[in-house]
């Protein structure tokens, strides 16, 4: 099948390239752009592995077309570093030993992020429901939960 | 309908590792020109924490500061042997061969430098901070840098070490059949708190209370994430993961990870953990390992609490609602067992 152009910009930098009409966003992210900030994990969207944000709203990259992306911001966690500073996200899943092997976690800091964005301040049950689409098989949940709310209260949270 | 509470315990001799064939771990230790130290392992971490682990012991063994030492695994191909990551081994195992690698490397880091300083290796100390000097004349010193480099390029000298832990082969006693597989054992309790729904079947783990004792603690940190983290798989195991077969057919049954039922962060119980430190006499400083034991009181104190709750015993994991109503239909109605103690109270 004829491939078809897609561009759009990851995170702030203007990315083209060239996908199956079915490819999803994943996919073309981690094979097609290098980016592999965002994870495989089931492909079905019941684990949240592949979060990446769409014009700031959480989305599952495995379940998105990559062509419906056209002119979108994609936000990986692969950008939420600022050279050598992290993200307060960061900083505070690394302070609360939020991760144990790692593979929830870009999921987690994407949902997380989405969350704080909107919610500076969220209570525990509204930083629940916002991870409650990502598994994580490692933690236990309550070292991620208190490192988002941590992280609430941190200077520069909100930073995009 | 009613709400049933009950509560279970469980407790947990664990043995560290196996002893099939020994259960041997390999370290290799050698230097870095740049005084920087790398410690080499087959055995792997899954996010554990094993190589944070190995990495405090080797730096405490050598002298040296933790930031100066690297710890690779996980290629069998070019490691040295290991049995492997399973039955709470790594700490105990790997840390084991950890030492006795680090001493050989420290001795022939302590001669080059004795061979620098030109004194006796006898006389000198670490400071821990990358500096080696003479027992109570600090200004007699050499940085570990300075040292390393010289035995490479100076003394042409290999400051490394070789170092393995072997379990004694225990012999099974003909007339008893006692034998002791094991040198090391870490304990717990834990205390299920659940309410059991019987018209629904379900149960919520409203809390739980434990104590465990996993020798001398080496990262308090990791073991807290460890002992948190696996009693979550430890309610997941007691209620949730099955591969089976769903009511009433096989074509109801989870086809893949869509339909294998975890539970989230809305399905967590509040825990409180103590951690008691008896240092094993043939650990690495001590340590023993929560690993695997951290899931394992949970099944049994839940499936406790289940019984103490409704009066239904399930002996088939996972505990499902479907199981709970059939026994308690089985019982002619709920059953409630005796309530022993007052209320947990540490919250
Ligand atoms: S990989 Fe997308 S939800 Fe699991
Ligand atoms: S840290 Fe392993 S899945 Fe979350």
């Amino acid at each position: 099948m004829a491939k078809l152009p897609v561009q759009f910009r990851l995170n702030g930098s203007d990315r083209a390239t060239f996908v199956d009409p079915a490819s999803n966003l994943l996919d073309t992210l981690r094979r097609g752009l290098g980016d592999f900030g965002p994870k495989y994990g089931c492909g079905q969207g019941t684990c949240g592995v592949c979060t990446v944000l769409v014009d700031g709203e959480p989305q599952l990259a495995c379940l998105t077309l990559a062509v419906s992306c056209e002119g979108r911001q994609i936000e990986t966690t692969s950008g939420m570093a600022d050279g050598p500073n992290l993200h307060p996200l960061q900083g505070a899943f690394m302070d609360h030993f939020a991760a144990q092997c790692g593979f929830c976690t870009p999921g987690m800091l994407t949902a997380a992020r989405a969350l704080l964005a909107k919610n500076p301040q969220p209570s525990r049950d509204e930083v629940v429901e916002a991870i409650s689409g990502n598994i994580c098989r490692c933690t236990g949940y309550e070292p991620i939960i208190a490192a988002i709310l941590a992280a609430a209260n941190a200077p520069g949270a909100r930073r995009a | 309908m009613a709400r049933h509470e009950g509560r279970g315990m469980a407790s947990v001799n664990y043995p560290i590792g196996m002893n099939l064939g020994g259960d041997p771990s390999q370290a290799l230790i050698h230097s870095n020109p740049d005084g920087k130290f790398t410690v080499a392992l087959s055995a792997i971490d899954l996010g554990q924490g094993m190589k944070q682990v190995s990495r405090q012991i080797a730096a405490e063994t050598l002298g040296v500061p933790v930031e100066d030492v690297y710890v690779d695994t996980a290629d069998s191909d070019t490691g040295p042997h290991d049995m492997g990551s399973f039955a709470s081994r790594g700490t105990h195992r790997m840390g084991n061969a950890i030492i006795v690698a680090a001493r050989e490397a420290r001795g022939v880091l302590l001669e080059a430098a004795a061979e620098e300083l030109e004194v006796n290796a006898a006389d000198l100390v670490t400071d821990g901070r990358g500096n080696i000097h003479v027992r109570g004349a600090p200004s007699r010193s050499i940085t570990v840098k300075a040292t390393a480099q010289a035995a490479q390029f100076k003394q042409g000298k290999t400051i490394a070490g070789r170092g393995i832990f072997l379990i004694p082969l225990s012999a099974v006693d003909a007339e008893t059949g006692e034998m002791n597989p094991n040198t090391a054992f870490a304990h717990a309790c834990l205390v299920a708190d659940v309410s059991v729904d019987d018209e629904t079947g379900e149960v919520e783990v409203l809390r739980m209370t434990s104590a465990y004792e996993l020798g001398r603690v080496i990262n308090p940190r990791m073991v807290e994430q460890q002992l948190v983290g696996g009693a979550w798989m430890g309610i997941s195991h007691a209620l949730y993961e099955t591969p089976e077969p769903y009511y009433p057919n096989p074509e109801h049954g989870p086809r893949d990870f869509n339909e294998y039922l975890m539970p989230g962060p809305g399905d967590i119980a509040p825990y409180h953990v103590t951690v008691l430190e008896r240092p094993a006499p043939d650990g690495p400083f001590g340590g023993k390992g929560p690993g695997e034991m951290c899931a394992n009181p949970v099944l049994p104190a839940v499936a406790n609490a289940v019984y103490n709750a409704v009066g239904v015993r399930v002996d088939e994991l996972p505990i499902t609602p479907e199981k709970i109503l059939r026994g308690i239909k089985a019982n002619g109605g709920v059953k409630p067992g005796p309530r022993r103690g007052g209320p947990v109270n540490w919250r």
